[in-house]
């Protein structure tokens, strides 16, 4: 803003690297969140996050090939020799990290760890002579058949990240029933897509008359919309739970839809009613002469043109509904746990797998990344909502 | 696969019906009722208007009445009641009980720090990344990145935070974040600097300005002169004085406490089992969601501002604070106001935070939490209502004030 007045601001430096730090800041918690759901339970407990991001250097005992098992053993030249890579475990074939791991150093006691350079030869003594290199390639060789276990080779090695989606696969697919997220993702779409249409459609025509229609007792309804905008709903849950069980629908789907849509009320008819109050007043007075009903007018003129606002409240109606934990503990949940939702199952997992950390984040990402989605490609509409909802 | 079905069958059935209701009554209106044809035809017309906005309305004031304006009587009514005495009158004696639990007055006072701390904490953060962002070209990434967390729910983001949080054993590689930062400090010269002297000079600061602004409200009632103070004006003066007051104790307090604490270096804490500070540990997943919303807000504010009035203020020599602080903040400061109060509501609702992370344990209780334990686990309705009730005392004032501006807008 400064530029206006023709100078240009030497704080621009500092601007610029200010909001990388903030934005950094931000990021940080669920950028944390998102690499751990791609990580193992043993990578997870072994070091931080962000370290994963970076090769890491870790210290490591691995062991030649037994060379009593037959066939590790030949004899070359006159030489008994062992050869093959340190990074083959029984056989197993080397991981993918493993596998580009690179040795910086390594020894063949657990003193002395950083004796020898990639490709040195190793004395251990008798005429034995143990050869390695970065890779993990290793020759064991003595004058004499070697015997007892394989050698023991103190490495140093460099592995590059590696990320796994396997946690997804328990999580989303394969998992047992206590850990599964499909179910409980199914159940949440099952809250949630309903509770958001029915009371944008109540709510709708309740803000066209509000908006354009004159009787009396207009402004006292508006009044008691906007108090009611405010009102806990903690204050709800009693006395609801107390009328679902008596007129029979318990606890189930159908009460928490109830529950969401009159929830959702007060804010979807004050969006729609302060975005209607602003269209303009000749289009619907037109129609009124040309003789169209109110109903025609509602559904053919007012109802397009509110699009902006009904799409900003669908909006905010979906991320509560979606997120929501305490009305669907309180109005779906029952003891069978057939119906849990996604939040739910994230605060069971927090009190059964606190340490699982793999599980946890795979489960939390699972939940906030439809959120997160419907955030990015309608953002517009949210910030809409959001001005038309408290600026004023 | 059934529930999903249900699903289907409720949008159908609920947006046909509404539809179909919408639809129909307007035709018995119309065409049966009070047609508009024959002798009556213009008293027709006049009538059917005046039952038509009713028809629109019904069931948003049905929905309205039954699921919002219903339960706070119904709330306050078995706040007075005793449910195993088959729901006898029994007075005051819910409240008595409850302001007797030693657990409901540390919810209140925690609930009272999150009210001071979470909205200014939001408000100004907001405000910071708002008005940096707009001054770059990257500034509209730059703001969908801190918008982000109002997407997540609260209870991933408890999540979030856990996995920052954590602690492991001494002896083991530090995965949380805060820890593995705590780490680093091992008691020298950059302990001090970072740890003793930069928060306590933010505190200072902060003291500074709220003693600055508690004696800007408190001014026109001690010397009066040209400011006239209005009969609602008195009152609301003296409220923020002594909140102010109360402000700058809390904040000497905690410069003592922490001039003389002595920390921990390199042990691994557990930090939401530290009384008192874990409460702030909460409270930092609440602030990381809201600035978002505050900053949105408040970048439109700051859009709003008439650009003549800071070309003035800069032709005039003022610097970039100055020209924030004495020309940008008057201006924004209703605006300021309304996200205040919105982020005020967020917080005294505020329950899945603290039922995620610590359930209320280590002195971390908030009011809705408290009400949850007492609604849902003790199974006394009697006091979860009474709790109920006082969130809803603590509501009303932001309700009043709401009502009245959008009366006053209306005017």
């Amino acid at each position: 803003m400064d530029n206006i007045a023709g100078t240009k601001s030497s704080l621009t430096w500092a601007v610029h690297i200010s909001v990388v730090l903030l934005v950094a800041l931000w990021l940080f918690p669920t950028v944390g969140l998102l690499v751990s759901s791609f990580r193992t339970a043993d990578q997870i407990a072994s070091s931080g996050w962000w370290q994963s991001l970076f090769p890491t250097e870790q210290n490591l005992t691995l062991r030649t090939a037994n060379p009593g098992v037959d066939g590790n053993q030949a004899l070359i030249d006159g030489v008994y020799t062992v050869s093959g890579n340190l990074f083959v475990v029984e056989g197993r074939a080397p991981s993918a990290e493993e596998s580009d791991a690179k040795i910086s150093v390594w020894g063949v006691t657990s003193r002395a760890i950083a004796d020898y350079q990639p490709g040195a030869t190793a004395d251990l003594g008798d005429g034995k002579t143990l050869t390695v290199q970065a890779n993990g390639d290793y020759v064991w060789s003595g004058p004499e058949e070697l015997t007892g276990r394989g050698q023991r080779a103190f490495v140093t090695a460099t592995t590059p990240p590696e990320f796994t989606v396997k946690n997804y696969e328990t999580v989303l697919v394969s998992g047992a029933s206590t850990d599964s997220m499909a179910k409980a993702f199914f159940n949440t779409m099952t809250v949630t897509i309903p509770a958001t249409i029915i009371p944008i459609v109540i709510a709708a025509f309740a803000a066209y008359a509000l908006a354009w229609m004159d009787f009396p007792g207009r402004a006292i309804l508006i009044a008691c919309v906007v108090a009611l905008l405010v009102v806990p709903l903690q204050l709800a849950l009693i006395p609801l739970l107390r009328l679902h069980l008596g007129i029979g629908i318990g606890k189930g789907y159908l009460g928490v839809w109830l529950a969401h849509t009159g929830f959702g009320l007060p804010l979807a008819v004050y969006l729609l009613r302060n975005y209607m109050v602003g269209l303009p007043r000749d289009i619907i007075e037109n129609a009124r002469v040309d003789g169209a009903t109110e109903f025609q007018i509602f559904t053919k003129i007012i109802l397009p043109l509110s699009f902006p606002a009904l799409a900003s409240f669908a909006i905010f109606q979906f991320l509560w509904t979606w997120n929501d934990l305490l009305v669907a503990k309180v109005f779906l949940i029952d003891s069978s746990g057939q119906t849990t939702v996604m939040t739910n199952q994230i605060v069971e997992l927090l009190g059964t797998r606190g340490g699982n950390w793999e599980i946890l984040a795979t489960a939390a990402f699972v939940s906030i990344s439809v959120p997160l989605l419907v955030f990015f490609a309608m953002q517009k509409y949210l910030v809409r909502g959001l001005l038309a909802g408290s600026v004023k | 696969m059934d529930a999903a079905f249900l699903g289907l069958v409720t949008i159908v059935i609920g947006v046909g019906g509404c539809l179909g209701y919408f639809y129909l009554s307007n035709q018995l209106l119309d065409k049966v009722l009070f047609p508009a044809k024959g002798v009556n035809a213009g008293r027709n017309i006049n009538r059917a208007n005046m039952i038509r906005p009713w028809i629109f309305l019904f069931p948003a004031i049905f929905a309205l009445g039954l699921y919002l304006a219903y339960p706070v009587f119904a709330t306050l009514w078995y706040s007075v009641t005793d449910r195993d005495q088959g729901g006898a009158f029994v007075g005051f004696a819910n409240y008595s009980q409850m302001l007797d639990e030693p657990k409901f007055w540390e919810a209140l006072r925690n609930n009272i720090l999150w009210l001071i701390v979470v909205p200014a904490a939001s408000t100004a953060f907001g405000l910071l990344a708002a008005q940096l962002t707009d001054r770059i070209k990257w500034g509209s990434i730059a703001k969908s990145m801190i918008f982000m967390p109002m997407a997540i729910s609260f209870v991933g983001a408890s999540v979030i935070f856990k996995l920052i949080y954590d602690t492991r054993p001494v002896d083991q590689k530090q995965i949380g974040v805060l820890n593995a930062v705590w780490l680093q400090f091992d008691g020298g010269v950059g302990s001090f600097l970072i740890l003793r002297l930069v928060p306590i000079s933010i505190l200072v600061l902060f003291i500074l300005l709220v003693a600055y602004m508690a004696w800007g409200a408190v001014r026109p009632l001690i010397k009066p002169d040209h400011v006239k103070v209005s009969k609602l004006g008195m009152p609301l003066r003296v409220f923020a004085g002594l909140v102010g007051v109360y402000l700058v104790f809390l904040s000497l307090q905690s410069i003592m406490g922490l001039a003389t604490v002595s920390l921990n270096y390199g042990v691994p804490q557990t930090w939401l089992t530290i009384p008192f500070w874990n409460s702030f540990f909460l409270m930092i997943v609440l602030i990381w969601i809201q600035t978002g919303f505050a900053m949105v807000i408040l970048s439109a504010a700051l859009r709003g501002i008439p650009e003549e009035t800071i070309e003035a203020a800069i032709v005039d020599g003022a610097n970039p604070f100055q020209v924030f602080f004495k020309i940008k903040m008057p201006q924004i400061a209703g605006t300021i106001v309304v996200v205040w109060t919105t982020i005020t509501l967020v917080v005294l609702k505020v329950f899945d935070i603290v039922f995620a992370m610590t359930n209320g344990q280590w002195e971390t209780q908030v009011l809705a939490n408290y009400m949850y334990d007492k609604l849902f686990r003790a199974n006394d309705w009697g006091v979860g209502s009474a709790s109920a009730m006082v969130i809803m005392l603590l509501v009303s004032p932001i309700l009043i004030w709401n009502v009245y501006n959008a009366r006053k807008e209306m005017r």
